[in-house]
């Protein structure tokens, strides 16, 4: 199944200039756990192409909600940006499989 | 109840409905608050020092917040004045309130509190090892310091109650954390540390933390142990699950905030929804820095830019869009050696393709058959005149460059007349530090008059 098929909402934001967080709301308890084991910081390196020790997942429990902070691909509105309020970033975690 | 604290919208210039306001007024307040700024809009208004919404707005918005001041003689404070809150725009925030005081014959009593560093103290700073980075936080430099166009820092509760004790029946702030505008007036009060800031995260964006965040007002009730937050509106719904998700909102640790002289805490918060629509909400702690830090931001001048846009329909061209710019930019890149004897580390030509990968460049997952794909040439100099040059110099290898060795020229679509824009100076966001400092009121300064 792709990650988009099982959350409610994927939101990306910028946590200040320099960090990225992207938060995944989840209707229930059940696909929460699913993608919680299936969400490893491998995955998120591979498609953010950044490495793993700069990547933090906090699970939620009590709301359903997983986030991942990490580095800004690139300084909010910098030469190279190409999204100031980074809210696109988030649409990279919709094709991931989760078994 | 210790405080009641009435926030209008989640940022003043965004608009909000006067009619709720009103409601709220009904509840008797003790404080208006509103925050006027971020760095969400990137780093151009603080580098230029200028507000990214327009007068007209600010002022009408301005205006009902003024009334409700004057109908129920409470203070009304606004933090991150004019976005980026650096003391032009504090001033130009000031220029409008005298305007409106005058017009609608008020007498009120200002409080300012300004925000601007200075770049040589900042780099004495600096030298003396006061500055210390944030997560992430980029490299920097004396050259760099001095550099920029612009440092605020970050004022806090501390700077705030100074200006509240002040008795000003206006507080116009410079840069300031969001949470602390709302945090300030409770803890004056006597309210549990980490109960006000919790309760001035959570109210930052206003309706945010409701089930409908365009409703606007809400008012949060500070007891000394909790706090309880209520939407106006009859739109929209405070819960638990809306409550405790905005502690998620634009923050990197869903548990935690750092703040001026301190850390909140909300591991052990708990949310009960009540009879009245209201969620209270009670448990979180505030661990107080054995040293005070004030958070800075500054933006320097990276360079100058100059972008031009071309569409292009032609279905082999679409197919092999990056071959086409790849040999622009090897056609381009030689003349600008022969022509204006500019090396390579002097300009950059980037081209961003619109329909394609544009939004997420190399990150893009997803592969598309676009019919058509819209070109944007960005380049930028170190030199003024050298971006505008160089986009002169794209012009005809954009509009007719072909791909084949025979043939007709391609004729490409401009969309305007010129066909490029000069966007002059380029800023970029140089600092993620904190400074530290003896007395919060080292680096802010107070100013009070009465109009």
């Amino acid at each position: 199944m792709k990650l988009i098929e099982l959350v409610k909402k994927i939101r990306s934001k910028n946590a200040g200039p320099f960090l990225l967080t992207i938060d995944i709301f989840f209707s229930n308890k059940k696909r929460f756990i699913k993608v919680l084991k299936n969400l490893t910081k491998s995955k998120i390196s591979f498609l953010y192409q950044i490495p793993k020790k700069q990547i933090d997942i906090y699970p939620i429990h009590n709301l359903n909600i997983i986030k991942i902070t990490i580095p800004r691909p690139t300084i909010q509105g910098s030469t190279k940006d190409r999204d100031l309020h980074g809210a696109s970033f988030g649409i990279i975690l919709e094709e991931l499989t989760i078994l | 109840m210790k405080a009641k604290v009435l926030i209008p919208t989640g940022a003043l210039g965004i608009t909000y409905c006067k009619k709720t306001l009103n409601k709220g007024l009904k509840e008797k307040p003790d404080i208006i608050v509103v925050d006027g700024g971020s760095t969400d809009s990137g780093p151009a208004y603080l580098g230029i020092g200028k507000s990214k919404y327009s007068r007209s707005t600010t002022k009408s918005e301005w205006k009902t917040l003024m009334i409700a001041r004057e109908r129920l003689k409470i203070p009304l404070l606004i933090g991150s004045a004019g976005t980026c809150g650096t003391d032009s725009t504090v001033d130009w925030f000031v220029e409008i309130t005298k305007e409106l005081a005058k017009e609608l014959n008020h007498k009120i009593r200002i409080v300012v509190i300004k925000c601007s560093q200075s770049n040589k103290e900042i780099n004495k700073a600096f030298l003396k090892k006061n500055l210390f980075p944030l997560n992430n936080a980029p490299k920097i430099c004396s050259d760099k310091i001095l550099k920029c166009t612009n440092i605020v820092g970050l004022a806090g509760v501390e700077q705030i109650t100074e200006a509240l004790n002040s008795k000003g029946d206006i507080i116009i702030c410079g840069r300031s954390t969001d949470a602390s505008l709302i945090a300030s007036l409770p803890i004056l009060k006597g309210v549990e540390k980490g109960v006000a800031w919790h309760g001035g995260k959570i109210g930052e964006c206003g309706a945010f933390c409701t089930t409908n965040p365009k409703s606007g007002v809400i008012l949060i009730s500070f007891k000394k142990k909790g706090f309880y937050i209520k939407p106006i509106s009859n739109d929209t719904k405070a819960t638990p699950y809306t409550v405790s998700a905005h502690m998620v909102y634009e923050n990197s640790n869903p548990s935690t905030l750092i703040e001026p002289g301190g850390l909140l805490n909300v591991k052990n918060a708990s949310y009960t929804q009540q009879k009245d629509g209201s969620v209270y909400v009670t448990g979180a702690k505030w661990f107080k820095d054995s040293k005070y830090k004030v958070k800075l931001e500054g933006t320097y001048v990276v360079g100058y830019q100059t972008i031009s846009l071309v569409l292009i329909r032609e279905k082999s061209y679409v197919e092999n869009i990056e071959k086409w710019a790849k040999q622009i930019e090897i056609t381009a890149e030689n003349t600008i050696k022969n022509t204006l004897s500019l090396k390579k580390k002097n300009y950059e030509i980037q081209f961003r393709f619109i329909g394609k990968n544009a939004t997420l460049g190399y990150l893009e997952n997803r592969k598309v058959n676009p019919s058509e794909i819209g070109v944007l040439a960005i380049v930028t100099t170190k030199k003024k005149k050298d971006s505008e040059e160089i986009c002169k110099i794209l012009n005809p290898l954009l509009l007719h460059h072909s791909i084949y060795k025979d043939g007709e020229l391609p004729t490409f679509a401009f969309p305007f007349s010129p066909p490029s824009f000069e966007m002059g100076k380029k800023y970029e966001f140089c600092l993620n530090h904190v400074i530290e400092i003896k007395d919060p009121m080292d680096i802010f300064k107070l100013e009070k008059f009465t109009i």
